[in-house]
């Protein structure tokens, strides 16, 4: 980085020179078969975090009477990812066949300008496939669909169950709906857990409690015309009920940092709030330790984090090839092996059916029948909570930062009067 | 008339010898040859500069007039001096100039000052001298990624080895992440355990060229070793330690991947108070933002090289007295 000389720059820009130029060979050579995908060719499929799709693309592959195989890209984090896809996009070229996209950002792929950059996957045998308001969130206005559901994040609270019982508040799963009823009851209890252990916070982090809270909003960035409007009632009560916690219940660390991690395993916290995509990161950050459970409730109703979607960029030279993955890896027996490889929730409606029946339960969450309790779970979330807007994935992003200030001792009203200058400056 | 003198102005260097003989054609190609081929060899390093060094930078100036649709693959219609007023008028970018500034301050002046002191200890004779001088530059071997990595988890709030260290003694942890200097000062330590090795050896070239026997006239009239060191070896280093502090500086104002990878902020801003967002995190943040995310990004990028070019004559301003004071 430092002290790089201009030879050194120039050896770098004719490294990435020669690279741009091998891949623009590569796209070549992909276009002389446009025509249609041959045994030996290969389609690319980009996921971030983990769809649990590994054993399914291993298993197409083995297949000989797939038409073509696939080859899968994934990387670690959503974030970086957005960069990436949305510089690929400006560029128009760089992208794999196909995409997945994050539920929060999925509107901003919507806008007119982005939408045009994805090939329209409308298929009317497909109508009822998914969850309504997961298949509708992947359309525009004028009803192009834009991509494929995957999974849902409806969410529970995976909680403590021996921290609980030594802080003396109800642990079995039954009985500590209660504590989950409703936000007050949430915080009243976090109260006496902290008191009883002092070493021990409430919830993992500001941050994911705002979350679920936003996702029980209906407006709380943009209005229905896709005004940015910060300064609603709605906004404010999540801001102050987060804020005001912060001294007392919170770890005040961030989420997917180090020390957010290590809180799993050491009681750093009791409480977290559970999509099914949460379980594998409880499992893998805390594999020793017993006591983790998953109630069926959630404070103030229901609420869904999170879900994505696949979608096939028009620059792919396979678009009917892709859009013939997209729609097999969405299909019911394929959403049940994601779920029980990484515990994404399926916006599938045939996948979610199967799931309830089968009635499996979680041996890491003492048992827990947790397939049942995410239907349940998912019956709860309120359709269009909240609204998502153009902008929500950037505002959300800001919106975290500011807590994560006051979380570092920042004053609320400080933090405050940055977070809209920030987002003033995205118009 | 010196021969080189003679030689610049095109005359020939000896006029009494005998009259040339024409030049068959074997000897004027092998003449043009010997004239023209080392630019020749030269060619393709400024055809590659050309390419991906001034052609970006003038395409980067042209394009921080426009505007740019947020999903557009080519820049909307001008806006004038828009660009350049956002991003002046940006408290994001007050900040990350101060940042800079602290971390470069941070990170360069003892960088220097630890070189100059290393160079002049492994100047003097050691045992095993070339293993010493060898492992100064260990550090710069180990790829920075891997340095921020290593030194993110040293550094960690929470779960940190410097702050169990600090706990140990019973001080109360430091707060690396949210404090403001605290988190220039956790930066500038990646940056320094990189470049001090690079900077010694710089140093160190420059030490070994100064003439011994200045050394043994000084010795006899009975300087001491650190009398040396101040009165013989550093004004004799004096250009070398131009050159170091100029590169340290542009290198100072592009410290990009150590603050980047000890973000903990999930946007990825130097911070979640933008408490150490460099400049060069900027640009690359708003060249990712949704409005007018190019040119805005490249109006930045050209405020930092105007900042840069200012900085680096005011250096050779200052560094000009002192040698003319010194010279009188």
């Amino acid at each position: 980085m430092r002290h790089s000389t201009t030879p050194r720059k120039a050896a770098v820009g004719v490294a990435l020179a020669l690279v741009a130029g091998t891949m623009a060979a590569c796209g070549g050579d992909s276009e002389a078969s446009q025509a249609s995908l041959g045994k030996d060719d290969v389609l690319t499929i980009t996921t971030f975090s983990d769809f649990g799709y590994d054993a399914l693309i291993e298993q197409w592959n083995a297949d000989p009477d797939r038409p073509f195989s696939v080859k899968m890209t994934k990387i670690a984090d959503w974030d970086p990812w957005k960069q990436t896809m949305t510089q690929a996009l400006q560029a128009g070229d760089g992208l794999t066949d196909v995409v997945a996209i994050e539920g929060d950002a999925m509107p901003q792929f919507l806008t007119d300008g982005a939408s045009e950059q994805f090939a329209d996957l409308t298929d009317p045998s497909l109508d009822d496939r998914w969850v309504e308001y997961a298949y509708e969130n992947a359309q525009t206005a004028d009803g192009k669909q834009v991509a494929y559901p995957t999974d849902a994040g409806p969410e529970g609270f995976c909680y403590r169950a021996d921290l609980f019982e030594k802080a003396g508040l109800p642990s079995d799963r039954e009985e500590v709906k209660a504590v989950f009823e409703s936000w007050d009851s949430y915080f009243a209890a976090g109260e006496q857990l902290t008191e009883e252990l002092p070493e021990t916070k409430w919830f993992d982090s500001s941050g994911a409690i705002a979350q679920a809270m936003l996702n029980q909003t209906q407006f709380p960035f943009q209005t229905e015309d896709n005004t940015v409007e910060v300064n609603n009632p709605e906004l404010q009560n999540v801001w102050e009920t987060v804020t005001s916690k912060v001294d007392t219940l919170s770890p005040r660390v961030v989420q997917w940092e180090d020390d957010w991690e290590a809180g799993f395993a050491n009681d750093g916290f009791a409480t977290i709030p559970c999509p099914g995509w949460m379980f594998s990161n409880v499992k893998s950050a805390a594999p020793d330790v017993e006591g983790w459970d998953f109630v069926d409730a959630f404070p103030g109703g229901g609420g869904n984090w999170g879900g994505s979607y696949l979608a096939v960029p028009m620059q792919s030279e396979h678009q009917e090839e892709a859009k013939e993955l997209a729609n097999w890896l969405t299909d019911t027996e394929q959403q049940l092996a994601a779920f029980e490889a990484a515990g994404n929730y399926p916006a599938n409606v045939g996948a979610q059916e199967a799931l309830a029946e089968e009635n499996i339960t979680d041996p890491y969450f003492n048992d827990a029948p947790t397939a049942k309790i995410l239907a349940n779970r998912a019956a709860a979330v309120e359709p269009g909570h909240p609204y998502k807007g153009d902008k929500y994935s950037d505002i959300l992003g800001l919106f975290l930062t500011a807590i994560q200030r006051v979380d570092e001792g920042i004053s609320p009203d400080e933090s405050w009067a940055t977070f809209e200058q920030a987002v003033e400056s995205l118009s | 008339m010196t021969t080189i003198e003679a030689l610049r102005t095109g005359e020939p260097a000896q006029q009494t010898g005998p009259p040339t003989p024409r030049l068959t054609w074997r000897q004027k190609l092998s003449q043009w040859d010997f004239r023209f081929s080392p630019y020749l060899y030269f060619l393709p390093f400024f055809l590659a500069f050309l390419l991906v060094g001034v052609y970006p930078m003038a395409y980067s100036g042209y394009l921080s007039f426009f505007s740019w649709p947020r999903y557009g693959a080519d820049h909307g219609p001008g806006v004038g001096f828009a660009n350049y007023a956002h991003v002046l008028t940006d408290p994001v970018f007050h900040k990350a100039f101060w940042n800079t500034i602290g971390i470069f301050l941070l990170s360069s002046v003892p960088q220097v000052l630890i070189a100059t002191v290393i160079a002049g200890m492994l100047d003097t004779p050691l045992r095993g001298r070339t293993w010493w001088r060898m492992s100064v530059l260990l550090p710069f071997v180990v790829a920075p990624a891997a340095t921020a990595l290593i030194f993110g988890s040293l550094f960690a709030d929470k779960s940190g080895l410097v702050n169990e260290i600090i706990r140990a003694v019973g001080l109360p942890g430091v707060s690396w992440h949210s404090d403001r200097f605290a988190s220039w000062t956790a930066i500038a330590t990646m940056v320094n355990y990189r470049w001090t090795g690079y900077n010694t050896l710089i140093i160190l070239a420059a030490m070994q060229a100064v003439p011994r026997q200045l050394y043994e006239a000084a010795a006899l009239d009975g300087a001491s070793r650190v009398r040396q060191f101040l009165h013989v070896t550093l004004p004799s280093i004096r250009p070398t330690m131009f050159f170091v502090i100029v590169t340290a500086t542009i290198g100072g104002m592009q410290i990009f991947t150590e603050p980047r990878l000890f973000d903990t902020n999930l946007q990825f801003q130097g911070g979640a108070n933008y408490q150490y967002q460099t400049l060069t995190m900027y640009v690359f943040n708003t060249s990712n933002s949704g409005t007018d995310p190019y040119p805005r990004a490249a109006a930045a990028t050209w405020l930092i090289v105007l900042l840069i070019i200012g900085i680096a004559l005011l250096q050779f301003l200052v560094t000009r007295h002192l040698q003319r004071r010194a010279e009188r």
